[in-house]
């Protein structure tokens, strides 16, 4: 049971990333205001809104786990309040961190109808942030660390947002000349 | 009823509305919606559910529903 536990919690923890990630990637590929190929616009904003969303209730999934896990030694502080933690406060402080910071996007994109769409934009700029973040803690943070298939993943995952960047930004060159 | 109405000191012109809303709203050369009936654009029953998705959608919050 708690190798289940175990398990779940680093899978959940993988998979929230990769969804994160294509979040991300799709949502710095739709601001160049451009379709992306033949791709509906109101669709590449679905699946950014989707994964982003699952990323999330996958994090829940992943933190949730570990503080259950007996081995992880999860405290109930260190998943709000970052770089408390007793085993690698820093990698850990980094979720955490991540955590937090992708908890503020994701409330204000539920609510952006409420919060209006300078509100919402302020915050969404965390996003930028939030995403390295979780990207440094996956790969600092406990037994996967640095393994073959974890670091390949990572390297993916970050291929695919700075894809994404070198294409809005010749976009937006273009535009401008 | 509905009317569908767009606020065009937010609006960038992504065209999201117009590709949930064929029906109702054309694009202008630069993307910029227009509506086929000019004005605000009255929104029959069938459509509602899809005019809400765009209001919902739009990157911008340009778009408002207001009931008649
Ligand atoms: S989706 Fe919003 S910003 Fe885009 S064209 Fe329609 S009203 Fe304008």
């Amino acid at each position: 049971m708690t190798d289940a536990l175990w398990y779940l919690g680093r899978g959940t923890g993988v998979m929230a990333l990769v969804l994160l990630t294509i979040s991300v990637a799709l949502g710095v590929a739709a601001r160049s205001g451009e379709p992306l190929g033949p791709l509906p616009r109101f669709a590449v904003t679905a699946v950014h809104r989707n994964s982003g969303l699952i990323a999330s209730v996958l994090l829940v999934g992943h933190v949730v786990t570990l503080l259950l896990d007996p081995y992880a030694q999860l405290k109930l502080i260190d998943v709000l309040v970052p770089f408390l933690g007793t085993a690698e406060p820093f990698w850990l402080g980094l979720g955490t961190l991540g955590l937090d910071l992708l908890l503020a996007v994701v409330v204000t994109s539920l609510l952006r109808m409420r919060v209006g769409v300078r509100g919402w934009r302020a915050v969404h700029w965390v996003s930028y942030a939030a995403w390295p973040v979780s990207l440094l803690h996956t790969l600092g943070m406990g037994t996967d660390a640095a393994t073959p298939w974890l670091l390949a993943l990572s390297v993916l995952c970050f291929v695919a947002v700075a894809a994404a960047a070198v294409y809005r930004l010749t976009l937006r060159a273009e535009v401008s000349r | 009823m509905t009317t569908l109405h767009i606020d065009w000191t937010a609006c960038h012109g992504r065209g999201l509305c117009a590709e949930l809303l064929p029906e109702l709203l054309a694009t202008d050369p630069w993307g910029y919606p227009i509506a086929r009936t000019g004005g605000d654009v009255d929104v029959p029953a069938e459509l509602h559910a899809d005019a809400v998705t765009a209001t919902k959608f739009c990157p911008r919050l340009a778009l408002r529903l207001r009931a008649r």
